[in-house]
């Protein structure tokens, strides 16, 4: 969930009142936002880097807003507003236009062939004459930021490019070119480089580094020229410097280059619609023109609003949609409502979006809470049930349940074992962070042994069992793997304690109703397994099936699990039970 | 304790001595009497305490001053500025040569600052010492003698703590007892019987034994008993409440899924950060899924890309490829997919209430309270017409069975969920709302493609099972609670589980 932080006093001046915490907090709530955090930049740096670096930074009160994931239209000061205000009906939703320009053509922005390969899409768009404060300013870079981090996945899907259109002179070109052909003084260096060379320098950019990865290993590089051969920009790492924005930028030319258009045409919407409130004729965007390397062309940005219609009645649910600034009305059938989604509410993809903005304009907490008449019968899981059964009886035969993890390294499951990984038929983590995670457990020994190596401080003997699953690789089934039902037991102890576990076993077969012999009884015989002693493992055999194995496990064993006393085990697969 | 009999005499003895005196008398005084160790003393006192009100005693303790093994040394050899004066012959020793000496490096310099050497550093062949006085007075080993002989009291508070920071002196704590007669004082000491024995019984003997008294401020034996885990046992209530209330358990018996039914079949895109490998463990082997229902795939395909049944879309080139990646299940709701599914495929559709409660994995950074598995607990409801106002009602009863009974709803965002709701209840401790659980209404794009039919609305809420034991046991760090580190104390002492109470 992004968070965005805003100055209080700013916020309240905006909203043309003030609250107290308790009151926001609860405004917040009612809108799907969270109040996270109360703090100041003194704060924050106090926090992260002591005291005294904290000196002299403002200690202006901000208020960080958890935004959910889906309102991008969220995620600056002037959206939060916008919405808020919206919301308690202390001014309409504005409705945003797409203007020509007064007396010449659009800004044109030219798309050639090279792009396909790497980055094949750019949508335009111009803010024309907009008045910039520092905090609009602040604003807008930062919403740039946000839009980057969240819908642009960090730019990989969309980059975002802002230039002052007075300092440059279109028509503008996208194209990519070999790296070594690219060169141009970034923004905020002091002298030009190649493509190449910028890599290299931004390989050691706390922030730019992030990036480089998208277009590194592609033969060229995305680039936007002027007409005059000026870099606007080198999507998605950097700007020109040349054409950057400042304070004083009247005209402002807004770029998205992007790998999936739907994104970069709700990005640049998002960019022009947040900001076109600070322009001499608020709420209106001038269009830009693309040209596509086939001839097309095509005018932006979109801001067309998208029509739903409701199969709902009545003039309520039309008036609480307009307070989420979905403007409704009841069509002349009185039976359907026709709701206009604003530019700004890409996250309305569907009627049942527009319901829930309903339902947050009445207050979730006002719907009458009812009981759904929907009658079924339960019924357990069948091997659930026996695992539950299982469990009550496995304690009250003396032995303590543990709760280990399905995930382990290689070394748990083979090496530690004395097995070869080869046999275990384990599922492989592709991106684990650490060992811990490398496969899925394909037995619960180790985790039990595990536990008894964290607890050798507790009176022996240690009796241990777990019934859970571990994960096989399996074939026949759809994803290749299937979980495998077991029960595993361990006594540790200063003598083996072959008879214990052997007798456990003969307890749970009682439970089973499974009586000794062979055929249909249960029966072991010795077996070699290179887990166990030599000498001292059976194997389980259950209505003629091997189910598993018990004995005492291998000197090797014990030392590699850290442990130092005799240990014997018990391992039975119950699916067979069921 | 019975009393050993090679202990009788000196019983008897003890007995006697308290007989004669009137007051009472001290335990460490009768040792040094009767020349005895005084730990002999304390065995029989507690001896005679067992036999119940023969006497009573009363623990107290005194302190006095002791010679540590250094101060002893002195008081026999000398303090060792004093025995550094003493081993300087008239020619003076070099200085080199006193050092070597046991008690040279502190005798030399409390010497020097008593004036009673000099050292001449310029002198030829090294720095020597020279005596200066012939005779002396060392005060520290008579104060020294003067404690060991029992007569500390003549020192002074300041003596005595400069001799002890010196570590020559030390202070001891000596604990007694104040014997005097009790209740049922009698200096014939008659056994009494620990427990009743079958013989007893038999041969009516019990009726003239005297019998020992309890002891009824001991905890009794533990018994010797196994234990359930405690998540498992919030488990097993949490299973018993769905079952309660009429839902089926689901079969999440596979951690292994493919993003198809993780992701895709929710209508979760392909870009969202939740399919991250960050966020998400993919697997390397085996790597792909390979069976889909081919028609629901193309229908899923269509609503991602293109949109339909009343959706815009997600308008984006969807891929097989994406949909085919295994991974370690993110959410329950991947099995709950593949149910409703199932569900679509019925003839004529009947309504279903459906529960689980098993793991999921999360390749997220680990701390206090996370882990990269974690057990979560899902309700899922599918019906005609049910409402938002139904999926609130339904909260309300399972968070009632909890104990919980104020609740209120936030809206929210969830992929596959429209509405989404957080679900808060009001935490009497905290003073203020605690997010529950999330829940929502699952959207029509996930829904019709399955091919259920129009008009059935399928609620499902979700919450961890750590959370609630962790706060129900008073747990702070999930890993003494969860994994091979958890503290078997813990489990053996943790009671049962009744969540509404």
């Amino acid at each position: 969930m992004p968070t965005v932080s805003v100055k209080r006093d700013l916020l309240f001046h905006a909203l043309g009142r003030t609250y107290t915490d308790e009151e926001f907090d609860e405004l917040c709530f009612e809108f799907g936002l969270e109040l996270d955090e109360i703090t100041s930049e003194k704060d924050i740096i106090s926090r992260e880097q002591g005291d005294t670096k904290a000196e002299g930074a403002s200690d202006v009160i901000l208020y960080k807003i958890d935004v959910p994931a889906n309102r991008y239209d969220l995620l600056c000061l002037e959206g939060l507003v916008r919405g808020l205000q919206v919301f308690k009906q202390k001014m309409e939703a504005p409705r945003y236009r797409r203007v020509s320009p007064a007396s010449s053509e659009p800004q044109r922005l030219v798309i050639t062939e090279e792009t396909t390969a790497v980055r094949p899409h750019a949508v335009a768009a111009v803010l024309r004459n907009i008045t910039f404060t520092q905090e609009r300013y602040d604003s807008f870079i930062e919403l740039q930021e946000k839009l980057h981090q969240n819908v642009c996945r960090k730019r990989t899907l969309v980059a975002i490019g802002t230039h002052d259109l007075d300092t440059i002179s279109g028509p503008f070109t996208y194209t990519a070119k070999p790296p070594g052909d690219i060169r141009f003084k970034p923004l905020n260096q002091a002298k030009e480089y190649t493509a190449q060379e910028l890599m290299s320098l931004y390989k050691t950019d706390s922030h730019l580094r992030h990036y480089l990865h998208i277009i590194e290993d592609e033969a060229v590089y995305p680039v936007i020229y002027d007409s005059n051969g000026i870099v606007l920009s080198m999507p998605p790492i950097i700007n020109g410097d040349h054409s950057k924005i400042s304070l004083n930028t009247k005209n402002v030319f807004i770029e998205c280059t992007a790998t999936d258009l739907t994104k970069a045409k709700i990005v640049l919407d998002m960019m022009v619609t947040m900001f076109c409130e600070y322009c001499e004729e608020p709420f209106t965007v001038e269009e830009a023109e693309v040209v596509y390397p086939d001839g097309r062309t095509c005018q932006y940005p979109v801001l067309y609003p998208l029509t739903i219609t409701l199969h709902e009645s009545t003039e309520h649910i039309a008036q609480l949609l307009t307070k989420m600034c979905l403007r409704s009305e009841v069509m002349s059938d009185g039976e359907q409502i026709e709701v206009e989604i604003p530019p700004t509410r890409s996250d309305v993809i569907h009627a049942c979006d527009i319901m829930e903005d309903a339902a947050m304009a009445y207050g979730f907490n006002n719907i009458p809470r009812t009981t759904p008449r929907t009658y079924t019968i339960a019924n357990q899981l069948p091997l659930n049930k026996l695992s539950e059964l299982l469990r009550q009886d496995l304690a009250a035969a003396g032995f303590t349940e543990a709760l280990t993890f399905a995930l382990c390294s290689q070394e748990d499951i083979a090496d530690k074992l004395l097995k070869n990984i080869s046999e275990t038929r384990a599922c492989r983590i592709s991106n684990p962070k650490t060992a811990e995670f490398q496969v899925a457990r394909t037995t619960l020994l180790s985790g039990l042994l595990k536990t008894v190596a964290a607890n050798r401080k507790m009176p022996l003997p240690l009796r241990l069992f777990e019934i859970s699953d571990v994960v096989l690789k399996d074939e026949s089934k759809d994803v290749g793997a299937r979980n495998n039902r077991r029960l595993c037991a361990v006594y540790y102890n200063k003598s083996p304690g072959f008879e214990v576990i052997h007798g456990l076993m003969d307890r749970v077969m009682q439970l089973l109703e499974i009586k000794p012999g062979q055929g249909n009884g249960y029966h072991i015989q010795a077996a070699d397994d290179s887990t166990f002693f030599p000498g001292r493992c059976a194997e389980i055999f259950a209505c003629g099936k091997s189910i598993g194995r018990l004995g005492v496990l291998h000197p090797d064993v014990i030392n590699r699990f850290e442990l130092t006393m005799p240990c014997s085990a018990l391992d039975i697969d119950i699916e067979h039970f069921l | 304790c019975i009393p050993v009999l090679s202990t009788y005499p000196i019983l008897k003895t003890l007995l006697r001595r308290v007989e004669k005196v009137d007051g009472g008398l001290d335990s460490q005084d009768v040792a040094t009497s009767l020349g005895v160790d005084h730990q002999a003393i304390v065995g029989a006192v507690k001896s005679l305490l067992a036999l119940g009100d023969v006497i009573s005693a009363d623990q107290r303790s005194s302190k006095h001053w002791e010679l540590t093994g250094e101060g002893c040394e002195i008081a026999e050899q000398g303090s060792h500025e004093a025995r550094v004066v003493s081993s300087i012959p008239e020619e003076g020793m070099p200085q080199s040569q006193l050092m070597k000496l046991a008690f040279g490096k502190v005798g030399f310099s409390k010497a020097m600052s008593n004036k009673w050497i000099r050292l001449d550093k310029g002198h030829e062949g090294g720095p020597r010492i020279f005596k200066t006085v012939e005779h002396l007075e060392d005060l520290v080993r008579d104060k020294l003698l003067l404690v060991q002989k029992g007569q500390a009291s003549q020192l002074e508070e300041k003596e005595k703590n400069e001799l002890k920071k010196r570590k020559l002196l030390s202070e001891v704590t000596v604990k007694s007892y104040w014997i005097t007669k009790g209740s049922c004082f009698s200096t014939t000491i008659t056994k009494q019987e620990t427990e009743l024995t079958p013989e007893m019984i038999a041969s009516g003997s019990w009726k003239e034994k005297k019998f020992k008294p309890y002891n009824f401020e001991a905890l009794g034996v533990a018994p010797d008993c196994g234990h359930l885990h405690p998540l498992m046992k919030v488990r097993t209530q949490f299973r018993q409440i769905f079952l309660e209330m009429g839902f089926t358990e689901m079969p999440t018996n596979n951690f292994i899924e493919s993003s198809f039914w993780n992701f895709d079949s929710l209508f979760q895109p392909q870009q969202h950060p939740a399919r991250d490998q960050h966020d998400t463990f993919f697997l390397s082997d085996p790597a792909q899924a390979h069976e889909f229902p081919q028609d629901y795939l193309e229908r899923v395909r269509k609503v991602h890309s293109e949109g339909g049944f009343g959706s815009q879309g997600y308008k984006y080139d969807w891929k097989i490829e994406e949909a085919q990646k295994n991974i370690l299940r993110t959410h329950t709701t991947a099995v709950s997919a593949r149910m409703l599914y199932k569900l679509a495929q019925q003839e004529k559709f009947t309504p279903v209430k459906y529960f689980s409660i098993d793991r999921v994995f999360r390749n997220e950074t680990l701390d206090a309270t996370h882990l990269a598995e974690f057990h979560q607990i899902e309700g899922v409801v599918a019906d005609y017409g049910l409402t938002l106002g139904d999926l609130m009602g339904i909260l309300h009863q399972f968070f009632n069975k909890l104990g919980i009974t104020k609740l209120r709803f936030k809206p929210a965002y969830n992929p596959y969920t429209e509405p989404s709701m957080e679900v808060f209840s009001y935490h009497e401790g905290l003073k203020k709302w605690v997010e529950v659980g999330n829940s929502g209404m699952f959207r029509p794009e996930m829904l019709l493609p399955m091919g259920l039919p129009e008009g059935v609305t399928v609620i499902a809420w979700g919450l961890s099972l750590e959370r609630p034991t962790m706060i129900k046991y008073g747990i702070n760090n999930i890993r003494e609670l969860v994994g091979h580190k958890v503290n078997l104390q813990m489990v053996y002492d943790s009671p049962v589980c009744r969540l509404d109470s």
